[in-house]
């Protein structure tokens, strides 16, 4: 019987160091078959963030650079204008993107540039030890937020797909999830299909991909998967928000 | 070649392109916007990079990216921008890429105003944001200076592969001077195969590029920062710029000036000389690394009884001249900030009363 299921040529050997019931792994795995089956490693460069991915440059073997927090826009922006002909993903998480990094990554999606970004949101800090993102859902208990996220002090989670939806420039914008198999699926498209886009350098893309921390969460893993099917997705419900023309 | 009158600002952009950057990243601040509004025409005409990005954070990041992709890339900014710039500028030196950053500086701090200013001495050469790094940094004393420090300025950040700093007053952005780009300047990129991420297949390589500033053991980041510290003393080996003014004559007095303040000083050692007091100068070229053995051995002259440091500021050069000096002789500072410039009078009197 043939080998039927292999690991992607692009990841390392290495063992992750994320936790028991992360879902960084699974994002990995989706982006690195992906860049796989478009047979670009030799021409992709990464970019990993401030936060648990900081690391992912052990796992993608291809060039990588690593960012300061939230700026992998910026620094994306820089290698697609001076090497059009390099395939750039930034790896970002909520704390990193929808925080820090608001202002590199609304500008770059505005200006259409033409890379990819996967966007880790796990409404939570979690390399910094589990503090409230913007992304933290309202009453959810975290390090800064002991008494739950009070929304009347510090708003609403910021929806980020809606969000870069608004904007006038055509983009590629979804939402997807992984903790189940009949979400990786949809979730592989959408970042295939991110890629494709880039690769005919057509426009910005963005899949922002609904995870799971269950560490900083305080919960197990099964108890992290319904947690987010109760309560995250529901907020950030999976689905295309931006189709370029 | 011809001779071409120019702002300085706008030579300051086409000098870059003379060198061979065709990749700029801006961010609008008073008193460089010429450059920005120079290049965005310029750049197109000669197949390069012209960006205006979101703010000076990101446009130090742009450069970051495309450095560590491999390619020549320089900003101009003035001192509040460059503030803003430092974060990036700390991650460029840390992860050792090669970067020009260009400061016509403006008057602080805060907002502080517009006119020329030398203000932000001690931020460029004492290692600009977090961390512990150097900067090499140029002062421009003209416009034809200025050009050819900027071209300069392409190969040395590619030797050391660290970020080189122009730092410039906000005269020589705006006043307009004669100038050529000498051909000779134009220099060819290095070879970056083995470190930046250009991509494997453009490197025909089997083996992945990484760049990055983490080091999370301690021995790591300490053998490191030994190695940029080696970068750092090989510069002050190597690169020390400055020029010497009326260093022959039996001066009492030693002058320490840079960039446009030091035009002003070599008038009024001219007048004092026709009154028959003799008064020597060292002009920095290089802010860092600091011509610290020509200042000591200027002011260890017998004859020499006192160092003045005159800058646009509230002395901070002052710092690195009593360093060279040694407490031999005294050392003394003379400044203005805001945009007001000391007039040759004004430095006539001070050598009277301080040294003659």
């Amino acid at each position: 019987m043939g080998k039927t299921f292999k690991k992607p040529e692009v990841l390392t050997d290495a063992h992750t160091h994320y936790c028991p019931g992360c879902t960084h792994g699974v994002v990995h795995r989706l982006v690195a078959e992906t860049i796989d089956e478009l047979g670009i490693r030799g021409r992709t460069v990464g970019i990993a963030p401030v936060g648990c991915a900081v690391l992912a440059y052990n796992y993608f073997n291809c060039d990588f650079q690593e960012a300061a927090h939230g700026r992998a826009p910026a620094m994306a922006t820089g290698i697609k204008r001076v090497r059009p002909d390099l395939m750039v993903f930034t790896y970002q998480g909520d704390g990193d993107l929808a925080s820090i990094g608001m202002g590199e990554i609304i500008h770059a999606a505005n200006r259409g540039e033409k890379f990819t970004t996967i966007f880790v949101n796990n409404a939570i800090y979690g390399m910094t030890g589990g503090q409230m993102a913007p992304t933290t859902m309202p009453d959810q208990r975290t390090t800064t937020s002991p008494f739950g996220r009070n929304a009347e002090q510090v708003g609403m989670p910021i929806k980020m797909a809606e969000l870069l939806s608004a904007l006038q420039t055509p983009a590629y914008v979804s939402r997807q999830t992984v903790i189940k198999p009949k979400y990786i699926t949809k979730a592989k498209k959408a970042i295939h299909r991110a890629f494709e886009y880039q690769l005919e350098n057509k426009c910005f893309s963005l899949v922002e991909v609904v995870s799971t921390c269950p560490t900083n969460w305080g919960m197990t893993p099964v108890e992290a998967v319904e947690w987010t099917e109760k309560t995250l997705l529901p907020y950030y419900q999976p689905g295309d928000y931006n189709v370029p023309e | 070649m011809s001779k071409v009158l120019m702002k300085g600002n706008e030579a300051i952009g086409e000098a870059a392109i003379r060198a061979g950057c065709l990749n700029y990243f801006a961010y609008p601040i008073t008193p460089q916007s010429e450059v920005a509004e120079y290049l965005a025409r310029r750049m197109p005409e000669v197949g390069g990079v012209f960006l205006q990005g979101e703010s000076e954070v990101a446009v130090g990041y742009m450069l970051f990216g495309a450095s560590a992709a491999g390619e020549r890339v320089f900003t101009t900014s003035s001192s509040p921008g460059i503030s803003l710039m430092s974060e990036a500028v700390s991650y460029i030196a840390a992860a050792q890429c090669p970067a020009v950053f260009v400061n016509i500086m403006r008057g602080g701090p805060g907002l502080g105003g517009i006119l020329p200013s030398q203000a932000d001495y001690l931020q460029a050469t004492k290692g600009i944001g977090h961390g512990d790094f150097r900067l090499l940094v140029m002062a421009p004393a003209s416009v034809q200076e200025a050009v050819e420090m900027v071209m300069l300025a392409f190969p040395l950040a590619e030797k050391y592969r660290n970020p080189v700093m122009i730092l410039g007053d906000g005269l020589i952005g705006q006043m307009m001077e004669p100038v050529e780009f000498p051909d000779n300047l134009k220099s060819e990129p290095s070879n970056k195969d083995d470190w930046a991420t250009s991509g494997m297949d453009h490197r025909s390589s089997d083996s992945r590029n990484l760049v990055r500033s983490l080091l999370l053991e301690a021995t790591e980041l300490n053998d490191h920062n030994l190695l940029l510290k080696g970068k750092y003393d090989r510069m002050c080996e190597a690169e020390v710029r400055f020029e010497s003014y009326n260093l022959d004559a039996d001066y009492r007095g030693l002058i320490v000036s840079y960039g446009t303040m030091s035009r002003v000083c070599r008038t009024a050692i001219d007048t004092l000389r026709e009154e028959g007091i003799e008064v020597g100068m060292i002009r920095p070229q290089t802010l860092f690394p600091f011509p610290i053995n020509a200042v000591g051995d200027a002011a260890a002259k017998d004859s020499c009884r006192h160092v003045v440091s005159i800058e646009m500021s509230m002395g901070q050069m002052v710092e690195d001249v009593e360093r060279a000096v040694k407490g031999r002789i005294p050392v003394s500072w003379y400044g203005k900030c805001g945009g007001e410039v000391p007039t040759p009078e004004e430095i006539i009197d001070l050598i009277k009363q301080r040294i003659a």
